[in-house]
């Protein structure tokens, strides 16, 4: 019932205009043409200028509205986003200047030119001292801004620092699988054919590689050390992913077959940012940001920023992902190395 | 071939001037209409099929529009439609994402690429340089039939009981080549893949048969020089779709090895649904450069041939000449030049090479420096013009509004590190369907406002197209420029729900009302659809006496009302001018057929 009386009220809508246009066609006839089509453009002349004035107040209130959800306000979680918020109001500067004096002089020229028996269009065909100016202003213009993009492009994607601690992030339908390395600082060698969950081996680790066997792995929820740089390593098992941080502001794919890298300095703890935003439900979240079936929506993962003294209470409780798989394994490992493997802990504790 | 040649190739079409119209007459109804070889009536055949496709992809987003505004909410309607992939009226995830990618696969090929420059080219070029016909009106006709298989392919996987291709119109592997990953990725996308290659075949056929007329064809005078810059505009998008469609064909055809032959061109290291594939050493990167390869030139494909109309409409309803006409043409072949250096700037993110990456950088926003010319170009044109508020003006007024929001976001995206934090969120959406998705929609509009009388003999409704153009105008500006604001807080784009996240589930109100303004305005497309369908029979006639109705200076309004096969009846005009000498010497215009007086002054 709600439906049809929907659909009545839209076909009711439509023949009314419909009707009231075709009115105006035979009106128009009996004014003259002329006469009709001159009230016409002043009326579309006058919509013109009321369209700039409404528009401009519009994007004032947007503003308003809006300015508070975005992540501008609070600033970024990592040094390096903030790096980019500058460069970002750089840009809207720059870009907005440009905006509204060409937007302005759209729709005022509109305005201001409509026809007039009084006005005799200008013959003017071509100036080069002008079309130099506005060639090379932009130009000039553009250079700054990449030189700016480029200095921090460079800065993003150079070798992370030494002092990293390296994570490994890896992506699969629909989440994502953490793993650190262990006292050794190393990550164990990985073989997609090894690939086992069943086995306790749901990434692949190759057990021959001595280095595997201190690696913790957890699912969803990465710990990190407040102002410590990160270094992600990140694979994909299936399809393309993508490790998105909008609060770090960086993302990179996550590639079958192709490992890529990332760091960044995270600078508030997961605790500073809900007191800074007010929200004390916050979380640092990593949303997959490419594309990647049917679930793609939910692939959520989370960062927890923390102290050093509080990483370190979580860290202890971690156990190798070794000592699960182990009873799996056709050969067992030597077991004297497992009490020596209980005290993993020691390298990311510094 | 010249114009004559083709005249005695194909007796059929005009053997002499005394024979034009006659000839007409003779055609049966389905070489008239159905397997015509005329340029004008292809013209029409691309535009209904692009109308009918323009529908179907619009109300595709207005269904998934509803999930976004409303994903708590049921609508049992969807399940009357589309049975169990809206179950108890909601959509279905995987639904979900095949109604995304029909979307975009839809407005971007068979719409703004097919729709838009189908039509133009087709209908403009040999009448705007003076042709008979195309150089070759057979290959036209295919061009056209190509594209209308490539439709009942799309078309018919709509009804697959896997449905159509679901991984996103970029349709990158291995999501697309591998049937476990997603439905969408079974047989759907073997549809998609067919389709499309049957769409380039489309492409190829048509782009090099308007260089060919472009370059070959052109009446005697009409110097490459006076060309109209929509003849301008189209030449660089053929030529653009001829270099780069076949890279795309390339990319379509390995994928489709992947997927049926066991080949590892894209595919490496994957384990799927508990399966260990055996693919090794491929690469889904490679994919991407291949497909951005045409990717990022479509883009132009879909703009160039709107800014040409824009110019030509601006042009004529300010009374004024272009500003500028050689650093339009300039800027044309710069942006068109450009286009192909710039490709990568969709993978900033994807583990590319940092050094390549700069270079991405700099080529991109080098782009911005011709479209800043275009702009302000159009700016002075305006500038002291004595400007008639046509249809066709007010949509060319539209484009440059939205060409210029859309343009100046595009600096953000094109600067690798702000695109770190960009890529593929809501501010990539909002500026995409700116300065591409609607912007070209407008200048489509304008040209269909600004030459239907010449298509038809008839004009369309003004009333109704002012409030089209109204509604659409505001509510373009209300559906996208909010979005910026949605990326500027990292939402990502292709997301069916986002209630679950802390970091973005603030804007539900706003997902409403962006889907309420969609609704409407994609209701108000039904002003145009009906002004333009009624207007065909009941639309006012053109006359004799305004056979010319906006006063333009360009050849297609020297042409009889109703343009018989061969265009001209009687010889094909000689032209003595540019096409822009509107207001001078006092005069109102002077047609470029009119040859040049004694005491006339140089421009
Ligand atoms: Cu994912
Ligand atoms: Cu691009």
């Amino acid at each position: 019932m709600n439906t049809f009386f929907l659909i009545a009220i839209v076909v009711l809508i439509f023949l009314v205009i419909f009707q009231i246009s075709k009115a105006s066609e035979y009106v128009s006839i009996l004014k003259g043409e002329e006469k009709a089509r001159k009230q016409n453009n002043k009326i579309n002349g006058f919509l013109m200028i009321a369209f700039l004035i409404l528009g401009l107040i519009g994007v004032w209130w947007c503003n308003d509205l809006l300015y508070p959800k975005t992540l501008l306000p609070h600033g970024a979680g990592s040094s390096e986003g903030n790096s980019i918020d500058t460069m970002m109001w750089i840009t809207i500067v720059i870009t907005g200047i440009v905006f509204f004096i060409t937007q302005i002089l759209l729709f005022w020229f509109s305005f201001r030119y409509q026809e007039s028996d009084k006005r005799k269009a200008y013959y003017f065909t071509h100036n080069n001292k002008l079309e130099i100016i506005w060639t090379g202003v932009p130009a000039i213009t553009l250079t700054i801004l990449v030189v700016f993009g480029l200095k921090y492009w460079f800065k993003f994607t150079a070798d992370a620092p030494k002092n990293s601690q390296v994570i490994e992030i890896t992506g699969h339908q629909f989440g994502w699988e953490i793993r650190y390395p262990g006292r050794d600082g190393i990550l164990g060698r990985k073989n997609y054919k090894l690939t086992d969950p069943a086995k306790g081996n749901p990434l692949g680790v190759d057990w021959s590689d001595a280095a595997s066997h201190d690696d913790v792995h957890v699912p969803t929820t990465m710990h990190v050390v407040v102002n410590r740089p990160v270094k992600l390593v990140i694979n994909s098992q299936d399809v393309i992913h993508d490790v998105g941080l909008p609060q770090f502001r960086l993302k990179m794919d996550a590639v079958p077959g192709t490992p890529t890298t990332l760091w960044f300095t995270p600078i508030l703890t997961t605790k500073e940012m809900a007191k800074k935003t007010g929200n004390p439900d916050f979380v640092y979240e990593i949303s997959c940001d490419q594309m990647c079936g049917r679930s793609h929506f939910t692939m959520r993962g989370v960062i927890v920023v923390e102290t050093q003294k509080e990483f370190n209470e979580w860290w202890i409780k971690q156990r190798p992902e070794y000592l699960k798989a182990k009873q799996f394994l056709t050969t067992t490992a030597d077991s004297t190395k497992t009490v020596a493997l209980e005290n993993h802990q020691g390298s990311i504790i510094k | 071939m010249n114009n004559e040649e083709v005249l005695h190739e194909k007796p059929l079409v005009v053997h002499d001037a005394g024979h034009a119209i006659h000839e007409h007459h003779h055609q049966s109804f389905i070489t008239k209409y159905i397997f015509s070889q005329d340029h004008k009536m292809i013209s029409k055949q691309y535009l209904l099929t692009g109308i009918i496709w323009a529908v179907i992809g619009g109300f595709f987003s207005v269904i998934f529009r509803l999930q976004l505004g409303f994903p708590d909410q049921t609508f049992p309607f969807l399940e009357d439609i589309f049975g169990h992939w809206a179950k108890g009226g909601r959509l279905d995830t995987e639904f979900y994402y095949a109604l995304v990618t029909m979307h975009g696969t839809i407005l971007v090929f068979f719409v703004l690429t097919a729709g838009l420059s189908g039509t133009f080219s087709n209908f403009l070029i040999p009448l705007q340089v003076g042709a008979r016909d195309m150089a070759s009106p057979f290959l036209n006709m295919l061009s056209y039939w190509f594209f209308f298989l490539a439709s009942i392919v799309m078309f018919s996987s709509l009804f697959l009981q896997t449905g159509p291709a679901s991984g996103g119109w970029t349709i990158y592997p291995p999501l697309s080549a591998l049937g476990d990953a997603m439905d969408g990725s079974k047989g759907g996308m073997d549809f998609w893949l067919t389709s499309i290659a049957l769409f380039i075949i489309s492409v190829l056929l048509g782009g090099l048969n308007y260089i060919t007329t472009v370059l070959n064809m052109r009446t005697k005078g009409m110097y490459m020089t006076r060309l109209p810059l929509t003849v301008w505009s189209f030449l660089f998008t053929a030529i653009l779709g001829v270099l780069t469609f076949p890279v795309l064909l390339s990319a379509v055809v390995l994928l489709l090895f992947d997927r049926h032959l066991g080949t590892s061109f894209y595919l490496s290291d994957i384990v799927i649904g508990g399966k260990i594939l055996p693919n090794e050493g491929g690469s889904p990167i490679l994919f991407q450069h291949l497909f951005w390869f045409l990717g990022h030139p479509e883009v132009y494909i879909i703009a160039l041939p709107a800014m040409g109309i824009t110019s030509e409409v601006i042009s004529t309803n300010s009374r004024k000449p272009i500003f500028g006409y050689m650093a339009m043409v300039g800027s044309f072949f710069a942006i068109a030049s450009l286009s192909f250096l710039v490709w990568a700037h969709h993978m900033f993110v994807s583990g590319m090479n940092p050094f390549l990456g700069s270079f991405f950088v700099l080529f991109t926003l080098l782009i911005a420096v011709p479209s800043a010319i275009k702009v302000f170009n159009w700016l002075t044109t305006l500038w002291k013009g004595n400007i008639h508020f046509t249809p066709g003006m007010l949509f060319a007024i539209g484009f440059v509004s939205l060409f210029i929001s859309g343009g100046l976001t595009g600096i953000w995206l094109g600067n690798s590190a702000l695109d770190l934090h960009l890529h593929d969120t809501y501010f990539v959406i909002a500026h995409f369907h700116l300065v591409m998705g609607v912007a070209s929609m407008f200048g489509m509009f304008a040209g269909v406002y600004h030459w239907y009388p010449k298509m038809f003999g008839r004009f369309m409704n003004h009333t109704l197209s002012y409030l089209h153009f109204w509604i659409s105008f505001i509510g373009a500006y209300f559906i996208f420029w909010p979005m910026h604001y949605e990326g500027l807080a990292g939402m990502p784009r292709r997301y069916y729900d986002f209630s679950n996240w802390e970091s973005f589930k603030m804007f539900g109100g706003l997902n409403e009302f962006i889907s309420i303004t969609a609704i409407i305005v994609f209701a108000a497309q039904f002003l145009f659809i009906f002004n333009f369908f009624y207007s065909m029979y009941k639309g006012r006639k053109v006359t004799e006496r305004n056979k010319n109705p906006w006063h333009s200076t360009t050849m297609e309004w020297t042409t009889p009302i109703h343009p018989p096969h061969g265009n001209w009846v009687s010889e094909i005009p000689e032209v003595h001018r540019w096409p822009y000498d509107y207001g001078k010497d006092g005069r109102d215009f002077i047609a470029q057929t009119e040859p040049v007086g004694a005491d006339e002054s140089k421009h």
